[in-house]
């Protein structure tokens, strides 16, 4: 075991053995060890976060036809700092009619709902915080802290815009928890375990996405909406509820808010590349012929720069879409994502089943025309319900024109 | 010795502490100069009537029930996911059964109208 090819042992052994030789007891040095892995983990996800507000402002100016933040460091790289600094040493305004305790609190757990994501990520195949056997519980568990993050900031502003969006968080996650779960179901049923690294590693050979699109864009769907992002950010509606539920914060508590948006998008990018790209493998079987891909610094370049792709379509969706409407999102996720959601995982388990027995290439391609023919099923069933909606509009359309011919 | 759940403990505490930093600091260093209509209640200028904690009209309500169905459905379907191998087709058929009386309660919502924005 060398620092190439396992650093995060070789550094535990090197301070287990430093530690316990100082006289300490073997569970003290293992807090302390954690302690200190845990600390660098977060300040690199927080350094990667001041990273992707750069990241984020100057795409979205590149999509906007504008040029971003370009005065402060070259490429405008130092602004994000300068903003920090700003955010720092402004005044802080708590109103005098809020509550006072859930105010405060509401910015912190925002940042940590995101932050106790970074435990599970995997990293790498030897960088990771922790293996658990439960981890997608885990992820929907932490997303829900992020939700009543929101709604505890809404609700405790005492301000009827940051009120509206706290109430419309909660119709949020209302509609979008279920497409969400049902499609964390899929690869658990397809790697049979629940496990971060168990799903990277069923994925070595095949992606998960292409065993099961449609699953795939379920999630991202219900991933963007739980986000919060465009073109589901009903919670912050700038043109409706001026800031939604963040409309009381300034200085460093905003800047919570903000910070912790970005890094969930990246973080969500994140996982999306663990459950459907093949997290940090995925070479399609490629990594037994070069085993120099199997280096956990590479890995972690991968699974860096996957996450940034996700990021980025997340960003792609929300600067190209205009929002929607929220009875349309409640209808959109109950009418359509939910029963299509089931009908995949229906699909998937008896076709896991049935499949088994084939080998590597059937059981694929059953998968994915599978998934191709309940896609164009989908379609069709959506073409006949506009054209009986159109047909209906027309009905109305003579009955209207003389209207419009007795009215002058 | 490496105890999972100890490491997430450890990194739920430190979770917290890192966020409270930068606003401790913020709060030593930033000014302090309030003043009654800094503190009101931002509602784009105008002067804010009555107060907001008041039993509000939640439109969903609905969709909130069929949500608390559903989401204890998903609880019982992670076992099912998880030992779906070892299972034989007769147990898979099962639970797609138990998912078609859920979709069943679904479609009878949907008739009867209850997924409409009221």
């Amino acid at each position: 075991m060398t620092f190439w090819n396992d650093p995060i042992n070789f550094i535990a052994n090197w301070l287990t053995g430093l530690l316990t030789g100082w006289g300490l007891s073997t569970g003290l040095a293992t807090i302390i060890e954690y302690a200190l892995g845990i600390t660098v983990m977060i300040v690199f996800a927080m350094v990667l976060d001041i990273f992707l507000v750069w990241v984020e402002r100057k795409v979205v100016a590149r999509f906007q036809d504008r040029l971003g933040p370009n005065r402060i460091g070259p490429f405008g790289l130092i602004q994000p700092f300068a903003d920090i600094i700003k955010l720092v040493i402004k005044e802080d305004i708590t109103p005098a009619n809020a509550d006072k305790i859930v105010f405060n609190i509401a910015p912190v757990l925002a940042a940590t709902s995101v932050i106790v994501l970074w435990a599970i990520l995997p990293l790498s195949s030897k960088i990771f915080g922790v293996d658990l056997n439960v981890a997608l519980l885990y992820l929907v568990a932490a997303g829900a802290l992020g939700t009543l993050a929101i709604i505890m900031a809404g609700w405790s502003s005492n301000n009827k815009y940051a009120l509206l969006g706290a109430f419309r968080m909660v119709a949020n996650m209302v509609s979008y928890e279920i497409p969400m779960v049902v499609t964390l179901l899929i690869p658990t049923i397809l790697a049979n375990t629940m496990s971060v690294q168990g799903i990277t590693r069923a994925q070595s050979g095949m992606w998960f996405a292409i065993l099961s699109p449609l699953a795939f864009v379920i999630f991202f769907i219900s991933a963007i909406a739980e986000l919060g992002r465009s073109p589901f950010d009903l919670i912050e509606a700038e043109s409706e509820l001026t800031a939604g539920f963040n409309v009381e914060y300034s200085g460093m508590k905003f800047g919570w808010f903000y910070a912790s948006e970005l890094l969930h998008a990246f973080t969500f990018g994140g996982f999306m590349a663990v459950l459907f790209f093949g997290g940090y493998g995925g070479f399609f079987g490629l990594e037994k012929l070069l085993p120099w891909l199997n280096n956990p610094f590479l890995q972690a370049l991968v699974f860096i720069a996957k996450a940034m792709f996700g990021y980025w379509a997340i960003m792609w969706i929300k600067y190209s879409m205009p929002r929607v409407r929220i009875d349309h999102m409640l209808a959109f996720n109950w009418k359509f994502l939910t029963p299509l959601a089931l009908v995949v995982l229906v699909n998937t388990a008896i076709l896991n089943k049935a499949l088994a027995g084939l080998p590597a290439w059937g059981y694929t391609l059953g998968m994915f025309f599978s998934n191709v023919v309940i896609a164009v099923i989908t379609v069709e069933i959506l073409r006949a319900h506009g054209r009986k909606q159109r047909k209906a509009e027309k009905k109305l359309t003579p009955q209207m024109a003389r209207n419009q011919e007795q009215a002058p | 010795m490496h105890n999972e759940w100890l490491y997430i403990g450890v990194f739920i505490i430190i979770g917290i502490i890192v966020p409270v930093v930068p606003l401790v600091f913020a709060a030593l260093v930033a000014p302090k100069k309030p003043n009654p209509v800094k503190q009101a209640t931002y509602e784009c200028g105008i002067e804010t009537v009555g107060d907001s904690w008041v039993q509000f009209k939640a439109q969903y309500y609905i969709f909130a029930l069929v949500f608390l169905v559903f989401d204890v459905e998903t609880v019982f379907l992670f076992p099912w996911a998880l030992s779906l191998n070892q299972l034989p087709m007769f147990v898979v058929l099962e639970g797609v059964l138990f998912i078609g009386i859920l979709v069943a309660g679904l479609v009878y919502a949907w008739r009867k109208g209850m997924l409409e924005w009221v």
